[in-house]
């Protein structure tokens, strides 16, 4: 059969039309379920957390909350303490964190120079490096300010891993893939706070919503001398600490 | 002519395999998948929250009011009880030993803070439980 040009449009056209049609039933067959908490608003939150390294006494319940929370493997942390002793060279403390402080600090320093215990977690930063370097869109920023990952899209190439410079994450060997703190995304958008601020029996870390205007964070922020770990990284983290010492890294 | 028909079909077969391969929703919020933030947040919870304490144990919650363990909350020193807050009559926690617990945050050590209550529990009690004098929900001793 000879075919015209016109033919042939007229077939290729209503062959995309129909196709598209059958390819837009299918993505609303692919929409799936509606969402885990439906009066949460992801819009309306800005997730961050307040450190008070005065208030910490290194116990590792904070530790070993997030692990029974978050079943992380023995030896791996989402959060740690370490601990600084800063003698008279201010640039070179001595730092330890033995098992992350899961199980305490045995009693190390006799001498009388400045030892303190300062608590670490992912920053949530909001121009976050891990981000950027990710090449499958498997870790990203929720609208609401919180860094996680896509457990079945990461492939588990550690980029990310290297990218953190507050090393925050690992390589989960359960699942073969980059894990980190989600500042317990599952805890915090059901009005809970995360299972670190929770076990902490001294209040040293507090979860706060920078959206909500009753927060106290805000009043926090304007009182008091806050810093975060390594600004001249641009990352914005959004782990405030409380009259952090100079000699923190 | 041909090849105009097999550019049609190479787009129409792009574009099919582009809907199947990307991810529902897709870029809604950024360069991500949306349904991880759902799958993330339908994990379980193994720390019930203070609140979920107190509704049965009033009590309790009262008698720590008054004393300096007022802001410590229940399951940092009785573990994660979620379990318990659901089923509260088959699944019942251990009480924890306090020989072992109080010393978790209040053995001494150079770097706590001065203001903390610190004791070196081989001189302060001798191994002994700490419940023997100090009631847990309210330390002070006749408090």
């Amino acid at each position: 059969m000879e075919m015209t040009r016109r033919d042939l449009l007229k077939k290729s056209g209503k062959f995309i039309l129909l196709t598209s049609a059958a390819a837009a039933a299918w993505e609303y067959v692919l929409a799936g379920k509606a969402e885990a908490s439906p009066n949460y608003d992801v819009t309306k939150h800005w997730w961050a957390m307040v450190i008070d390294p005065e208030k910490c006494i290194g116990c590792g319940n904070c530790v070993r909350a997030c692990e029974a929370e978050n079943d992380v493997p023995a030896g791996y942390f989402r959060t740690w303490i370490e601990r600084y002793h800063v003698g008279e060279d201010l640039d070179h403390p001595q730092v330890d964190s033995p098992n992350g402080g899961h199980d305490g600090f045995p009693e190390k320093f006799k001498d009388s120079a400045k030892t303190f215990f300062i608590p670490k977690l992912c920053n949530h930063c909001a121009d976050s490096p891990c981000v950027q370097v990710c090449p499958v869109g498997a870790t990203f920023v929720t609208p609401d300010g919180v860094v996680l990952v896509d457990q079945k899209y990461c492939l588990g190439c550690r980029y990310c891993i290297q990218a953190c410079p507050y090393g925050c994450r690992f390589l989960n060997p359960k699942t073969n893939t980059a894990d980190k703190c989600t500042l317990c995304y599952h805890r915090i958008t059901q009005g809970l706070t995360t299972a670190c601020a929770e076990a902490c029996p001294t209040q040293a870390r507090v979860l706060a919503d920078l959206k909500n205007p009753k927060d106290p964070i805000h009043e926090f922020l304007r009182t008091h001398s806050v810093q975060v770990l390594k600004p001249q990284m641009a990352t914005h983290a959004k782990v405030y600490y409380k009259n952090l010492d100079g000699s923190v890294r | 002519m041909r090849v105009l028909l097999l550019l049609s079909l190479g787009v129409v077969v792009f574009l099919l395999v582009r809907r199947v391969v990307i991810p529902a929703n897709f870029g809604k919020y950024g360069h991500f998948r949306p349904a991880a933030m759902d799958e993330i947040r339908s994990r379980a919870i193994k720390f019930a929250g203070n609140q979920a304490c107190e509704a049965c144990h009033s009590d309790e919650a009262e008698v720590k009011s008054r004393g300096k363990h007022a802001n410590v909350s229940c399951e940092a020193c009785h573990g994660p009880l979620a379990r318990h807050a659901e089923d509260p009559t088959s699944i019942v926690p251990n009480l924890p030993d306090t020989a072992v617990l109080c010393a978790r945050c209040h053995e001494a050590n150079q770097a706590k803070p001065k203001t903390f209550p610190q004791v070196a529990t081989k001189d302060h009690s001798n191994g002994e439980a700490c419940k023997t004098c100090h009631k847990p929900h309210n330390p002070q001793i006749g408090g």
